[in-house]
């Protein structure tokens, strides 16, 4: 007879065993990261393939999210008589929340995907008991360089997201709105404060290194064929975007109580 | 004379869950011994070399390499002894990331730290070895045919001129003149290293070119070994049944 009682248990047990897992594949990878040898090339590699490549995607989603951002701000304000703090909330609203999380959510599709299928294929085609059997660490090798590349150039493609959505709320605002240029510029900046930046960069890290940890674990854990990778790309994607607005609410609580 | 064999694995069992894969695996290499470890599909070959490599733990027994046990073995002191070890792998196991000359000599730059260059003429060196031109070096693994990546992958496990080189299955999904053309290559490149070699496959024709001495492993243990001559005579049912590829056997009866 069916027990749903003991199927809720396995569930249960099947997350427990996967937080433990999870969690022994990040102290290898930290411990990786502090140990030598230090794989540079394949560091700034990484950077390239996940900083550099990612830039239009990111571009361009901080651009129209700025835009839409002002028209939207402008409507919801025009109701009070406040549109001109169109350009504060704009760039408050870009620098702490969308920037770092949209961005995030790109990434998480785009890297976290490629990093979980590169790898689970590798897994599932020896590569990774092939550079084992080389006398080489795989964390070392492989996760390494993309959790260092992820972590140090997400806060660079929010930095850039946020100038860029910036200046979509500005387009926006002078061609659509009717604003002043010096006047959106000057509220813009004068209401900018450096905690609202320095709050989404750290916030960006944190993204970063989850979304490469995400890719990495499915990766080394995938299993069988093509289905395997598939899955395992799927998980990963999954994973990290849910990682990612669960340590944005906790990175946010962080800031707001200081 | 030392008579300490290259290799020795002695009560080897590994179990996943339920299912027992090595039950009591014995079988010992001499130095420059060629065995050949042949058997039907899940009955423990790749199992006993990922335990070999280290790849896999095994539950209880030994496995001793030039007399040290190396079961327990981690980190700095594993790496030492994987450095005697080289793996041609089923399907080659090539680094799609890398060209075939960085491939070749991955072991040398990353596992021994030598510079680059001198990496790249041993690799050049070792691809004439097998067969393949300097024209290939520059090339991506993932544009060679499956006998090629075959030759990239054995020019990558003899590169360090490792001790012991083991072979998964080196003739699988190729045709018969190209798994005659590896086995040849497999057996001079051994000859010139002085290697020992352990082999697991279910290519007959393979076994007697590569063999010094042929066993046989079934339900996780060896159940007969001999020289490869003595392998038609051996008067061992399943070795009989095996090597002729009847339907008509031991191995007949288990499956009804």
């Amino acid at each position: 007879m069916y027990n749903p009682f003991a199927a809720i248990g396995r569930v249960f047990l099947a997350f427990l065993a996967t937080i433990g897992r999870l969690s022994v594949f990040t102290g290898k990878s930290l411990a990786a990261v502090v140990t030598p040898p230090f794989y540079w090339r394949l560091c700034l590699q990484q950077m390239m393939t996940i900083g550099y490549y990612s830039l239009p995607v990111v571009g361009m989603t901080a651009l129209f999210t700025g835009a839409v951002l002002a028209l939207q701000i402008y409507l919801g304000s025009a109701r009070f008589g406040a549109e001109s703090a169109v350009p504060n909330i704009v760039v408050v609203g870009l620098t702490r929340e969308l920037g770092p999380v949209l961005a995030g959510l790109m990434l998480g599709g785009r890297v976290g995907a490629a990093i979980a299928a590169e790898l689970g294929t590798m897994k599932v085609t020896e590569q990774l008991d092939a550079l084992i059997t080389l006398q080489t660490n795989p964390f070392r090798y492989l996760v390494v360089p993309r959790l260092v590349a992820a972590t140090v150039t997400t806060p660079i493609l929010v930095l850039i997201a946020d100038i860029i959505g910036v200046m979509g709320g500005y387009l926006v605002g002078i061609h659509r709105l009717d604003f002043n240029s010096a006047v959106y510029l000057k509220n813009t900046f004068d209401f900018l404060e450096a905690m609202d930046v320095t709050s989404g960069l750290v916030k960006a890290a944190v993204f970063g290194f989850l979304i490469a940890l995400m890719g990495c674990y499915h990766g080394f854990n995938s299993k069988g064929g093509a289905q395997g990778v598939g899955r395992a790309t799927t998980d990963a994607v999954v994973s990290s975007l849910i990682l990612i607005l669960i340590s944005n609410y906790f990175v946010t609580e962080a800031f707001f109580s200081q | 004379m030392n008579d300490t064999p290259r290799l020795e694995l002695s009560g080897v069992h590994k179990s996943f869950g339920p299912k027992v894969v090595l039950n009591g695996l014995n079988l010992a290499l001499a130095k420059g011994e060629s065995v050949v470890v042949i058997g039907g599909s899940g009955t423990g070959k790749s199992v006993m070399l990922k335990c070999i490599l280290g790849l896999a733990r095994p539950d209880r027994g030994s496995i001793r390499i030039d007399g040290e046990e190396t079961v327990d073995l981690h980190g700095a002191e594993r790496e030492r002894i994987l450095t005697k070890f080289g793996m041609l792998f089923q399907s080659a196991a090539l680094f799609d990331s890398l060209t075939v000359w960085e491939n070749v000599a991955f072991g040398l730059i990353e596992g021994a730290g030598m510079e680059r260059e001198a990496a790249r003429a041993i690799a050049i060196d070792k691809l004439a070895k097998v067969g393949l031109g300097e024209d290939m070096a520059n090339g991506d693994p993932s544009a060679l045919s499956g006998g090629m990546r075959k030759r990239v992958g054995l020019a990558r496990a003899i590169a360090t001129k490792p001790d012991i080189i083991f072979f998964d299955e080196p003739t699988t999904g190729l045709d018969p003149i190209m798994g005659d053309v590896i086995n040849n290559l497999i057996t001079e490149c051994v000859r010139d290293l002085g290697a020992t070699t352990l082999t697991i496959t279910h290519d007959m024709s393979s076994a007697r070119t590569i063999a010094d001495r042929v066993a046989m492993l079934y339900k996780g243990q060896i159940i007969w070994a001999g020289a490869v001559d003595e392998i038609d005579d051996c008067g061992n049912p399943f070795v009989d049944q095996f090597i002729h590829g009847r339907e008509e056997g031991p191995f007949a009866l288990e499956v009804s």
